[in-house]
């Protein structure tokens, strides 16, 4: 069975499905808090649910479940906290490794938390959070935040993290030690345009079998790095526009990505209104636009983290939209339906099997 | 002294479902020495009220003796014997 989950800006909705086509709802989970990060653990003896909510009434938690979304846990004492000048605004990512018992969260403000209870409590990583740069790392228009995580599939001292705004910045040494890795990417908001930091990554993906490859989605201008992200070169040719958010690897051919440009930072919208899922298959080199089933009049957008794929084969893809509504493909992307609609803002979608 | 805390039905799961919370206190205790209390007692129930740094979060008000504490002293408030602090979640979100 898969099990998708519908992080909204009022809550998550949990849907299981047998085919892939007929989907069956609960929701909303946690009503009235935005859900921006949301992950699936189908490794342990009972699949894990992790979900950040963040009510603005009574702020930002993580809750667990165990049972697929019947029953939800809690720390009584808050499992992300930090420990001088600062308070937790949001999590933005949830991020698991090779390690069902580490989990990474990334968090606004831009700050790396590590869990090593399977995500139930996090503690600070403290050397990304005394680096040099932080002071100067900004504010986007969502708040400064660590919104992406991307621990190295095989090298767990190896982690690459990425801000709005900030930019990438890796670690060798499990956290430790971290450095600015921006080289080739363009802040065009900024005087220098090509600064060490600052900046304004939406998003980075990555293929478990290719970790040296990473594709990045950044505020205007699509990237690739085949060196684990030291520089970075535009694959932006062949797309309508190099504006948006989302970039999501394919499960299983390193070389196949999935993009949702919208035309500018001053016009957040797919072109001509035209929902649209671009597609490349050689990482980047050439592009191809999937609308097989989406609609026109779109007038709306896929946030960072509201687009995402399965393991199954052939693969599913998944995104929602800021108007409710979610797609899913289970032929790579050739073909879409959507799947639900009138909900909140989508701010992210997970699935597994389980 | 003791003061009387009325908790709002969305926190009362937080406070053993709870509506009213009896709290003893020292003399000169002010509201955030109510809330230390408190969160000894409920530590879930408090950090829905402060965030990590003790502040107050922004959209949960609290009425000591029917005014809200942000137009007295903030956290700071004297409370006195038989004070009645009322949490209220304050009109946000949408």
């Amino acid at each position: 069975m898969h099990l998708l989950a519908i992080g909204t800006r009022k809550g998550l909705w949990l849907a299981t499905s047998g085919d892939r086509k007929s989907w069956s709802f609960s929701g909303p989970h946690h009503p009235m808090t935005e859900v921006y990060a949301v992950a699936i653990e189908n490794r342990r003896e009972r699949p894990r649910l992790l979900v950040g909510t963040t009510s603005s009434h009574f702020g930002p938690t993580v809750v667990t479940s165990d049972d697929l979304g019947e029953t939800w846990q809690e720390p009584d004492h808050a499992p992300i906290a930090f420990p001088e000048d600062a308070s937790l605004e949001r999590v933005w990512q949830l991020a698991l490794t090779p390690d069902p018992e580490i989990v990474y969260a990334g968090t606004e403000p831009s700050a790396l938390f590590r869990s090593e209870d399977g995500g139930r409590t996090y503690s600070l990583v403290e050397g990304l959070w005394k680096h040099p740069h932080r002071e100067r790392w900004e504010a986007g228009f969502g708040g400064q935040a660590i919104h992406t995580v991307l621990p190295d599939p095989v090298d767990p001292l190896r982690l690459t993290v990425a801000m709005s705004t900030g930019g990438v910045y890796r670690t060798f040494d499990g956290g430790a030690s971290w450095e600015a890795s921006n080289t080739g990417i363009k802040a065009y908001f900024l005087p220098d345009p090509y600064p060490e930091f600052g900046q304004c990554v939406h998003k980075v993906g990555r293929h478990p079998a290719a970790p040296e490859r990473l594709f990045l989605q950044n505020h205007h201008g699509v990237y690739r790095s085949d060196d684990a992200g030291a520089t970075w070169r535009s694959i932006a040719d062949g797309l309508p526009a190099d504006f948006g958010f989302p970039v999501v690897s394919h499960p299983h051919k390193p070389d196949v990505i999935y993009n949702f440009p919208l035309v500018a930072d001053g016009d957040r919208f797919p072109p001509r209104g035209e929902c649209a899922v671009y597609r490349s298959s050689d990482a980047g080199e050439s592009w191809e636009a999937l609308r097989n089933g989406l609609p026109d009049g779109f007038w709306t957008a896929v946030m960072r983290d509201a687009m995402c794929t399965d393991a199954a084969d052939p693969a599913g893809v998944y995104f929602g939209s800021r108007s409710g509504e979610v797609y899913a493909s289970t032929d790579e992307g050739d073909s879409w339906r959507r799947i639900a609609e009138h909900l909140p803002d989508v701010v992210c979608v997970r699935v597994a099997e389980v | 002294m003791r003061v009387l805390v009325l908790i709002p039905g969305p926190l009362r799961q937080t406070a053993d479902n709870q509506a009213k919370v009896e709290v003893d206190l020292p003399e000169q205790a002010t509201l955030g020495t109510l809330l230390d209390h408190l969160a000894a007692r409920y530590p879930l129930l408090d950090r829905r009220l402060r965030d990590e740094r003790d502040g107050l979060r922004r959209y949960v008000n609290f009425y000591v003796d029917g005014e809200e504490c942000r137009r007295l002293s903030g956290a700071d408030t004297r409370l006195t014997p038989d004070t009645e602090v009322q949490i209220l979640p304050s009109v946000a979100g949408g």
